[in-house]
């Protein structure tokens, strides 16, 4: 078998591993889920009459400010299930069975690539339903053609992919799973200082470069443009070099702490 | 298996040596573990025990030393040592949160089994460790002598030649423990060259072709069982009484004898055999000594054990050990020579010392 062959069969058989745990024990992906779900509904039916007050210099209604906020809650719900791998990846590595693996003759980063192929599935999976939620409460999109659903499909596997890596990373650095819960914290928390529910332009001035320098807000841009029609500029090539590059950073992180010796 | 390792050792260590900062964990170790026997790394807590298995398991690598497993160099080349073994970590190495048969089936697909066969052997597995019954329940709900089986079940997968059992009894209750060392007799028929670690000396005895005493980081000794115990005099018949005044009288009568006032004790050197046994007793009789108790002592392990690893206990410490009368160890220490303490390893002490 060569290598690359064994590559794929191996991480083929721990991403089956991790989907079974996933389908076994679904109640960490479906918590996770809770967030994003509650919050768009909690900004549209709560605060939605206020929030819309932001938009579109005062004149927008609810069912624009549903279209603004769903790209973000979006990539909030990805923020979101990218905890869950963090979660797994650390509870694997307090069990014995990390060990097992490394005295095999397997692939060596086959462990991990389970671990991030099942999330950036599980990823995909919550978008769906969230997005769901989004459509039976009326969110629509305003004449997206076919490339620009593949593009936005795209995106949001490619941010996936990133935040899964970093979240890996994250796992990996922690001693046990709570940790490494809290120490992912941040991946749904950044969405609320993005443009994910009101436009940066709109922050207090000082904070608006933190808004404007953070990998949620030019994906969210970038979604926006392609669902909605907005403008997006520069946010596309933007987004893509952010999650080029949180994946390149995670990957490394995560692999170089895969590959020392345990304790 | 290739036809190398059927001539050259299935494990060999020279100089292997490994410290976490500045503190020496194993201090340059050789070892030589030839094809088809049980060889055992017996040991204190923290003696280096674990760390041994890491390294030659390629978990860890090591800082010094020439290691070959199944005739493959360790530092060159692990992933074809890893093809050649299978390791039982003394932490159990399951997937809590699938099924027992999810578990070997997982292995099955790990070492690359064409899936009939995958199955096959894992329900041949879960038969052969009395897991059947079990094996669609999650194996985090499973006893810890399950867990083990289960845990050596999935190491079996694959047949490997060469297995690691770091410490496989630890923590067993007698029965799992038997049904343990049943297994691993089992494995030995089929030709396996196993490797285990173990603070028991029992188990030591019961398994192993050859055992090293590691003792901080080194090798204080190695040999056959029956060669250790002969590193260490001591084999004896002790004498308990209960009266001073008939201690005394006997003490006086019997002048080969190594005394303890305290407890009352007399210990005549013996090998322990019938013949031996009759004529001390005869001895006695002619000598008009009623001792209240007698209880015979052969060298076992835990006095090669106690003596190689510096043991701290001495006689004087206790007199529970003449009591319970059967596992004292006697250095007569005849010959002055620095002998190393004697040990009353009655069932309290020695569980401190494990």
């Amino acid at each position: 078998m060569n290598a690359l062959s064994l590559a794929v069969r191996d991480s083929n058989t721990m991403l089956r591993r991790n989907l079974l745990h996933a389908r076994r024990y679904p109640s960490l992906t479906l918590n996770l889920l809770l967030t994003p779900i509650m919050l768009l509904l909690l900004f549209v039916y709560i605060f939605g009459d206020v929030m819309s007050a932001g938009i579109a210099g005062g004149g927008a209604d609810r069912s624009e400010y549903i279209a603004y906020i769903v790209p973000g809650i979006l990539m909030m719900t990805i923020g979101g299930t990218v905890i869950g791998a963090a979660v797994s990846v650390a509870t694997d590595m307090t069990e014995g069975i990390i060990a097992r693996f490394r005295t095999l003759a397997i692939h060596r980063g086959s462990v991990l690539i389970g671990h991030v192929v099942g999330s950036v599935l599980q990823c995909v999976a919550s978008v769906v339903l969230v997005g769901a939620v989004a459509m039976a409460i009326g969110f629509r999109s305003t004449d997206a053609t076919a490339l620009e659903w593949l593009a936005a499909f795209g995106l949001l596997v490619l941010f996936s992919l990133a935040l899964t890596w970093i979240a890996v990373g994250m796992g990996m650095a922690s001693p046990n799973p709570e940790a490494a819960a809290n120490s992912a914290q941040p991946l749904i928390l950044l969405p609320l200082i993005s443009s994910a529910f009101i436009p940066a332009d709109t922050m207090p001035g000082w904070f608006q470069p933190i808004a404007e320098y953070q990998p949620f807000t030019p994906a969210i841009e970038t979604l926006r443009g392609l669902l909605l029609g907005t403008e997006i500029g520069d946010n596309w090539w933007i987004a893509v070099v952010w999650c080029v590059g949180l994946a390149a950073l995670g990957y490394r992180w995560s692999t170089s702490s895969f590959n020392r010796d345990p304790k | 298996m290739t036809t190398t390792t059927s001539h050259s050792p299935a494990i060999a260590a020279k100089g292997l040596r490994k410290a976490y900062g500045d503190k020496t964990v194993l201090d340059g170790i050789d070892l030589v573990v030839p094809a088809g026997t049980v060889f055992s790394l017996l040991g204190p807590n923290g003696a280096g025990k674990t760390t041994a298995v890491k390294i030659l398991s390629t978990l860890v690598t090591a800082d010094a030393g020439d290691l070959y497993v199944a005739g493959h160099d360790l530092a060159a080349d692990p992933q074809a040592v890893r093809a050649a073994i299978g390791v039982t970590g003394q932490f159990s190495a399951v997937d809590g949160l699938i099924t027992g048969e999810e578990n070997m089936l997982l292995m099955a697909d790990l070492h690359h089994l064409p899936r009939a066969e995958g199955r096959r052997t894992a329900a041949e597995l879960l038969e052969r460790f009395d897991l059947t019954e079990a094996a669609k329940k999650p194996a985090s709900s499973y006893s810890g002598g399950m867990k083990r089986r289960l845990d050596l079940a999935m190491t079996l997968v694959g047949d490997p030649r060469i297995i690691f059992l770091d410490e496989p009894t630890t923590g067993l209750d007698p029965r799992s423990r038997h049904n343990m060392w049943g297994i691993i007799r089992e494995l030995v028929s089929d030709g396996v060259t196993v490797f285990l670690t173990t603070q028991y000396l029992e188990e030591a005895d019961e398994l192993a072709d050859r055992i090293a005493v590691l003792d901080n980081g080194r090798i204080a000794a190695t040999g056959t069982a029956d060669e250790l115990k002969r590193l260490i005099p001591g084999g004896h018949v002790r004498l308990r009484f209960t009266d001073p005044d008939a201690y005394r009288s006997a003490a006086v009568a019997l002048r080969e004898v190594t005394r303890d006032d305290e407890a009352l004790t007399l210990q005549i050197p013996s090998d322990g055999s019938q013949r031996e046994l009759r004529s001390i007793l005869d001895w006695l009789d002619s000598a008009g000594i009623e001792a209240d108790e007698l209880t015979v002592h052969t060298p076992d392990l835990d006095d090669v054990f106690f003596a190689l690893t510096g043991g701290t206990k001495t006689s004087s410490t206790k007199t529970d050990g003449a009591k319970n009368g059967s596992t004292t160890t006697g250095s007569t220490k005849s010959d002055g020579a620095k002998t190393s303490s004697v040990s009353l390893p009655d069932q309290s002490t020695k569980e401190t010392l494990r």
